[in-house]
């Protein structure tokens, strides 16, 4: 069934942009200039003319930025939390993200990806400079127009890191491992080794 | 996230395996670096993972009396 799923979305795509609709087109392909639908506005109109016509959601989205047609020199950065917003519309060089498939560098004019990210390091290139950032987890958005948005849970600079904190409880996490009885204290003493030799590796490497 | 064409045989993470969601994994992971940081931003963190609400059970279309769950970090 899955096998006929990239041959079924091409189908839809094709109909959408080409105008003769054999799928529906996706919902989040807004059209670049934000259309009202007049036959509503008329009728609105006549009901009552002194009343400005509602906007409707649809109205309100801004339509998909183009993806330019040359590569852009610069990757444009968004790195958020939940609770403040780190790297916001910055341009640098290239991001090297975390991602449960390995370390991926992100260079512009990278195909448009989702990632999910695994505990580790972010690093942020621009020329000379690398602002390092660790991860606990996440998601990584590059999009096809070289903006990256990261989403992340909880990030620290590497020197916020108590390196003590972490042996011990990288120690901790496994003798818990190796005690654990049930799947779910396995599971969370494994959480507990992954995150904190990740803290660790970030801390020497 | 592939999947194999034969259905179901995709390869899960092992906290999926064992139950948790990913929320929770989540949560956990973030919990463990906050736990791992210098003091001054160790204590700010902490702050960070308060959580307080109130849930009420409904009986008969009306309300009962709300329990207040008010968390700290150290449970």
């Amino acid at each position: 069934m899955y096998r006929q799923a990239p041959r079924l979305l091409i189908r839809a795509l094709d109909g959408g942009r080409g105008g003769r609709l054999i799928g529906r087109a996706f919902s989040t392909g807004v059209p670049v200039a934000p259309v009202e639908d007049s036959a509503f506005v008329e009728a609105w109109k006549k009901v009552a003319p002194n009343l400005e016509p509602p906007k409707t959601p649809l109205s309100f989205m801004k339509p998909r930025p183009p993806t330019p047609s040359s590569i852009p020199s610069k990757l444009t950065v968004n790195f958020v939390l939940p609770y403040q917003s780190e790297i916001s519309n910055k341009e640098v060089d290239m991001v090297i993200v975390p991602a449960t498939t390995g370390q991926m560098g992100v260079l512009p004019g990278h195909v448009a990806t989702i990632a999910e990210l695994k505990p580790g390091l972010l690093s942020v290139h621009d020329g000379n400079e690398v602002t390092k950032y660790f991860v606990s987890s996440g998601f990584a958005f590059i999009h096809a127009n070289s903006i990256a948005d990261i989403v992340a849970v909880e990030a620290v600079p590497v020197d916020r890191i108590d390196p003590s904190l972490v042996q011990k409880g990288l120690a901790d996490f496994t003798q818990k491992l190796s005690s654990a009885t049930t799947d779910l204290e396995k599971a969370e003493a494994q959480i507990g080794v992954d995150v904190h030799s990740a803290l660790n590796a970030a801390l020497t490497g | 996230m592939a999947s194999a064409v034969a259905g179901s045989s995709a390869a899960v993470p092992f906290w999926r395996a064992a139950g948790m969601t990913y929320i929770t994994y989540s949560n956990v992971c973030a919990s463990l670096v906050r736990g791992c940081l210098k003091e001054p931003y160790k204590s700010e963190a902490a702050t960070r993972e308060k959580v307080h609400f109130a849930i009420s059970k409904w009986a008969n279309g009306k309300p009962e009396k709300p329990t207040i769950r008010s968390d700290s970090p150290e449970e």
